[in-house]
């Protein structure tokens, strides 16, 4: 017993609570007594959880019918979470973080009521998952799926258990241990300066690149779409609306600005619809691709620079509040609807890597091609920084953190189901580039039917009307992934609300629903980043560090903004079709950042002195890294030139040194240059993360071999501060706790110390 | 249970749910603010609803935050 608790009493004389009040943590004995009780009705629970979650995956995995209902994949996810939730990440809060709920959290300790402010264990989960949930989790299980959809199932649960939930739970606790420092400071504290360097620079270069795919997947999803341009150009005067409402009218009043800015939204919506009849609608707003691109450019760029109230505050508002509404709304359709899924267990792109959305093997391609959802690199800024310094009671992060990162699996899991429910004839329609389609109806269903595809037969037909019903020109090579999954919503949602009829709405809904995301990531992605390097000229060029003097940050957001600017021409002019050339790289990219953070990690367990239990870092450190190092070792050297950058890049340059004048999907000599060129950016970049990487990886396993060999290190740790404070730390209090928030409450007010709370 | 008993029990859920809800958007952040104020005993006034409002907002501008993909 002792030894169980050395973690917890290792501060015993500095961690005195006050004879005063009530205890401030639970006595760790009878929470350990509570936990080993087992009662006959949880026995019974967690059986029948077993069981259920036992036969959902049995009819996923194991029965071959003709189809699969959707039902068994909601079930499959939540009771494997659920046994997660209890076993592992108990296990882990056991063995490797060990919280003591009686030493102060930095949001009690550094209180200052704005940044650092205790909050609501309900309310902040809900905060961390609107800032951790985006685009990402909905737009990458839909590309996976031409694999079948077993693969990205089990990929996206059991990733998320043993790697993305543990990232996101180590992060935030290790942030918090550390008054809520960001990752860059702890990898540069852990690391040492290289490895600190590395990492800086390498979270730079992926911002870069992420923000250009997500702005990408906005680009393809408004082309030529009179009414997704309208509505989504429409959120930029809403915000402004919203944003003055709240600093001059009326100030603090967020939820009724938010509904507002809702109702406001939805009328944006239907007059897009509106519009899009009209002649001059369609004359004002069928944008071509690269317009929009610029347009993007453009608003990035001004949107980093104007003042947070006017635009990002107000955005992202909204965006929380459409994020919280739809997304119950589509796990209360889907479970009302229940799709039939007829797409196939495993596809043969999962071997042959031939795949039209996106080229490669099942490994180690699926694995980057849906990052978000089952294991986040850029989660791990998040959880640092912010979500650290409004926690309440240290043992709040298993909920908070773990428990967060299954929430936004469950969105991925929501997006792969939507995107499997319709036809796979339309499916492979909308994804496969135009360099195939040839972005006619007529080239895709040749395209599609050539594929060879069994049960798969797509008529001209199936593709107007769709495109009809949606209120689109047409759907053909709408890649990114956010137009598929809008028509799988779009097809869910008129069955629970509105029938076809009003099929075209939501597949607006959806478009604006994924759009509010990427820009407000977009913006806030800028804005970060620009502060990120301003800080790194800093060492430099002192004057960059101030970050008010106005000069020095519009040349670093126009630094920033030029880098991901030119990514997305180069992917929206691209004659290979775009997104399946960029879109490993932005997976890569993600888990690289994964790996890093989990690297930071391993090197603090292992400062910790815990070699017994480094493998729960470890773990998803390694396979982390083994998928992104091959995968970019696959972009850079191999051969095959689907997949190999450098091996495109040569194939198109030879063809131009042999004087021919069209190659493969490149019909002109200047796109066949287009194509050496993006081939060289890409190919450069792949180098680049794998690199930085490699560096970070190294010096975290040098700093861990340290530790080993001198049985511990010198922790980085804030010095501990007795707690005055209590409050459960799960979502349900349990009964000891419950029975502690009762003496909490039976004291007077004046002598409760201070907090903030609800 | 009776009737007024159900209806009193589904308004605390409501009043909890909305609770959560303006928690979740952010919108209890001058009252947590005000309560931070009052049990710290710090001295002199603290901000109205509307110079807290702003300085949260400047203070973003100067710390901004990520949102992730």
């Amino acid at each position: 017993m002792s030894n169980k608790q050395s973690g917890s009493h290792r501060h015993a004389d500095v961690l005195v609570t006050n004879p005063d009040l009530p205890p401030v943590a639970v006595d760790p004995e009878q929470a350990e007594a509570e936990d080993r009780r087992w009662t006959p009705a949880k026995i019974a629970l967690w059986v029948g959880i077993a069981l259920l979650g036992g036969v959902s995956w049995t009819i996923l995995a194991i029965v071959r019918g003709e189809t699969v209902n959707a039902i068994w994949f909601v079930f499959a996810a939540v009771c494997t979470y659920l046994i997660a939730y209890r076993f592992y990440s108990k296990f882990i809060e056991r063995n490797l973080l060990k919280p003591d709920d009686r030493r102060a959290t930095p949001a009690e300790y550094k209180a200052d009521g704005k940044d650092y402010a205790a909050t609501d264990r309900r309310v902040l989960f809900g905060h961390h998952f609107a800032a951790i949930a985006g685009a990402g989790p909905l737009v990458g299980p839909v590309l996976a799926a031409q694999m079948g959809y077993l693969p990205g199932t089990l990929w996206i649960i059991i990733g998320v258990i043993f790697a993305g939930a543990v990232q996101d739970y180590l992060v935030m606790f290790f942030s918090m241990r550390r008054g809520g420092r960001s990752l860059g400071q702890m990898a540069r504290e852990e690391l040492g300066v290289i490895g600190g360097t590395a990492a800086l620079v390498a979270t730079l270069t992926i911002m870069i690149i992420i923000v250009a795919i997500l702005a990408l997947v906005v680009v393809n999803a408004l082309g030529e779409s009179p009414w997704g341009v309208f509505s989504v150009s429409m959120t930029i005067p809403i915000a402004l609306f919203m944003g003055v409402y709240l600093r001059y009218l009326r100030p603090g009043k967020v939820t009724e600005v938010s509904l507002i800015g809702f109702v406001l939204l939805l009328l944006a919506i239907i007059g897009g619809g509106w519009i899009s009849e009209t002649a001059w609608g369609v004359e004002l707003f069928t944008l071509d691709r690269i317009t929009i691109a610029w347009g993007i450019i453009i608003y990035g760029f001004i949107a980093a620079v104007l003042p947070v109230w006017l635009l990002l505050a107000p955005r992202d508002y909204l965006s929380t509040f459409m994020k919280i509404g739809t997304i119950v709304m589509l796990a209360v359709a889907i479970v009302v609807t229940r799709p039939e899924i007829s797409v196939p267990a495993v596809t043969e792109y999962a071997t042959t890597g031939a795949g039209p959305v996106v080229a490669g093997t099942l490994f180690p391609f699926l694995f980057v091609t849906i990052a978000c959802g089952a294991l986040s690199g850029f989660h791990a800024l998040i959880a640092s920084g912010t979500t650290p310094k409004m926690i309440e009671k240290e043992r709040q992060t298993r909920f908070i953190g773990y428990g967060g990162m299954l929430m936004e699996s469950f969105v991925a899991i929501m997006a792969l189901v939507a995107a499997l429910s319709i036809d796979r004839g339309i499916y492979f329609a909308m994804n496969s580039s135009a360099a195939a389609t040839g972005g006619t109806i007529e080239g895709a269903v040749a395209f599609v039917n050539g594929l060879g595809l069994t049960g798969v037969n797509l008529t001209q037909e199936a593709l107007s009307t769709m495109a009809t019903n949606v209120g689109e020109e047409s759907i053909v090579s709408r890649t990114g992934g956010a137009p598929t999954l809008a028509v799988g919503i779009a097809q869910i949602m008129q069955g629970v609300f509105g029938g076809a009829g009003m099929m075209a709405f939501w597949y607006h809904f959806a478009i604006m629903f994924e759009a509010l995301f990427i820009l407000t990531a977009v913006d806030a992605g800028t804005r970060v980043a620009r502060f990120m390097l301003q800080d790194s000229i800093g060492n430099f060029v002192p004057r960059f560090r101030d970050t008010s003097w106005r000069t020095g940050a519009w040349i670093c957001t126009a630094i920033m903004v030029a880098g991901w600017g030119a990514i997305l021409i180069m992917g929206v002019t691209d004659p290979l079709g775009g997104i399946n050339t960029l879109f490993p790289l932005f997976g890569i990219a993600n888990q690289l950042l994964a790996a890093i953070a989990l690297a930071v990690c391993m090197a603090i367990c292992a400062k910790r002195g815990l070699f017994k239990f480094l493998w729960i870092p470890a773990l998803p450190l390694a396979f982390a890294a083994v998928v992104t190092i091959t995968a970019s070792f696959l972009k850079i050297f191999s051969p095959t030139p689907a997949i190999g950058y450098w091996a495109q890049h040569t194939a198109f340059r030879n063809a131009l040194d042999a004087g021919e004048e069209s190659f493969g999907t490149a019909k002109t000599v200047a796109a066949m240059e287009a194509v050496v060129r993006n081939t060289f950016i890409q190919g450069t970049l792949s180098i680049v993360f794998v690199v930085l990487s490699i560096i970070v990886i190294a010096t975290a396993i040098l700093a861990t071999i340290k530790a080993y060999r001198q049985g511990g290190g010198p922790g980085a740790e804030d010095a501990p501060t007795a707690s005055r404070i209590f409050a459960p730390a799960g979502l349900v209090a349990t009964p000891a706790e419950k029975d502690l928030e009762a003496q909490w409450s039976a004291l007077e007010p004046g002598k409760r110390p201070a907090r903030s709370g609800h | 249970m009776t009737v007024p008993d159900v209806l009193h029990r589904a308004r605390d859920t409501a009043r909890e749910l909305a609770w959560l809800f303006k928690g979740v958007m952010g919108e209890n952040a001058y009252q947590t603010y005000l309560d931070h104020y009052e049990r710290s005993h710090a001295g002199g006034d603290p901000m109205t609803e509307r110079e807290f409002w702003r300085d949260r907002t400047d203070r973003q501008d100067a710390n901004p935050e990520g949102r992730c993909c």
